[in-house]
């Protein structure tokens, strides 16, 4: 396929660090267009703030750069008002899970017909390298230098357990399982959240000593189990793994119905 | 090997980080000074992995018989 059809090329090269993955998720997304073939008029793709949010910036559709923990509540607005547009929303796990946690939680139990991918690098890797809510305890943050008391969100378990119709991750080494979910992601009526694993070598790879984004990929690909087998492991067994798969895939009524519902009655004067 | 094909690099848009030349499972790829370079191109299977994981968009595969195919 070709990517620059769908790329703005004069913002290009884009703003990432070498060996950041977040481009390789942008690749993944371009793909699963091209392979439905949607019109880049007919999808608009709203971001917030962060590393990860600069993704609209670089492709040529209808896009949003919103604030910080802010997409979903523009891209819900953009929604409603135009419900034929396919909407996505690409996050960081600070973005959304931190300062637009509420957001999130709250489009998944209303089933807003979005599609969600959230790109967690475990840190805020934009403004150097803060914690964030899914970085693993113990890890060291420009603010944990210490290693981090906390523990962490399961993003996935989160979007599960708020509602969401389709829930998987994967890691950005494993390209084929990520165009599959953000595949099915975007064909799926309902709230759709996509969780990739996306390595940043220089906030958090490095405070970590965990290598360039080579590293960090190659921990990636002898480190991940699926969720099938992930079952019948102890936690001991499953400490430090990274366990992918499909968490959620259900048929749900979508809020577009409920609202418009609303509106007939609205107007009909009951 | 699959016939003709080609790798092409965009040297301006990468940066080095060599994904391209630590996964390809053929090892096509030697790292230069600074961009990887295309040292066994008759190893490649035009299995295209390096272009997906290529962060910088900045590695084209083009097997003939695709672009073929699409036109
Ligand atoms: C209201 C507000 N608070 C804080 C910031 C500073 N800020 C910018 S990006 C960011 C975190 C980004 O982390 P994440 O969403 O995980 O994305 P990443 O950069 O890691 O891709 C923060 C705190 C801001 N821009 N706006
Ligand atoms: S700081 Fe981290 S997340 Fe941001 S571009 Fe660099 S590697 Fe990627
Ligand atoms: S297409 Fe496959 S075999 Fe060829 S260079 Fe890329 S990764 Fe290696
Ligand atoms: S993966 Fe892309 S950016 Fe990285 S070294 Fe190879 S060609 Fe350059």
């Amino acid at each position: 396929m070709d990517y620059l059809y769908y790329l703005r090329q004069d913002k290009m090269p884009h703003i990432w660090c070498d060996g950041c993955g977040h481009g390789i998720i942008l690749k993944s997304i371009l793909r699963c267009v091209d392979k439905l073939g949607w019109d880049k008029n007919d999808i608009a793709l709203v971001s917030g703030i962060g590393c990860s949010s600069r993704t609209p910036g670089y492709v040529d559709f209808n896009t949003l750069h919103t604030t910080h923990g802010r997409a979903l509540a523009f891209a819900t607005g953009l929604k409603i008002a135009n419900p034929k547009l396919h909407v996505i929303v690409v996050s960081g796990d600070g973005d959304a899970t931190a300062i637009g946690g509420n957001h999130f939680i709250h489009a998944a139990r209303r089933n807003i017909d979005i599609t969600m991918i959230i790109y967690n690098n475990y840190i805020y890797g934009m403004t150097g390298g803060q914690v964030s809510p899914t970085t693993p305890a113990h890890k060291k943050a420009s603010t944990a230098p210490y290693g981090n008391p906390d523990e962490p969100f399961d993003i996935s378990r989160l979007a599960q357990a708020a509602g969401a119709t389709y829930v998987a991750r994967s890691t950005v080494y494993h390209v084929g399982k990520m165009d599959n979910y953000i595949g099915n992601a975007l064909q799926k009526t309902g709230f759709s959240v996509v969780e990739i694993l996306t390595p940043c070598p220089t906030s958090y790879g490095r405070r970590n000593k965990e290598g360039n984004g080579v590293d960090m990929m190659r921990y990636q690909k002898e480190n991940t189990i699926g969720i099938e087998k992930a079952k019948n492991m102890s936690a001991e067994a499953l400490a430090g793994k990274i366990v992918t798969g499909v968490f959620v895939d259900k048929e749900q009524e979508s809020y577009l119905n409920r609202y418009n519902e609303v509106i007939k009655k609205a107007q009909s004067g009951v | 090997m699959k016939k003709n094909v080609v790798i092409k690099i965009n040297e301006s848009w990468c940066k080095s980080c060599e994904i391209c030349v630590s996964f390809c499972p053929k090892k096509v790829y030697d790292m230069g000074q600074f961009y990887p370079i295309v040292a066994r191109p008759e190893e490649c299977t035009g299995c295209k992995l390096c272009e997906k994981l290529c962060p910088d968009f900045a590695i084209q595969i083009i097997i003939p018989e695709e672009t073929k195919k699409t036109k």
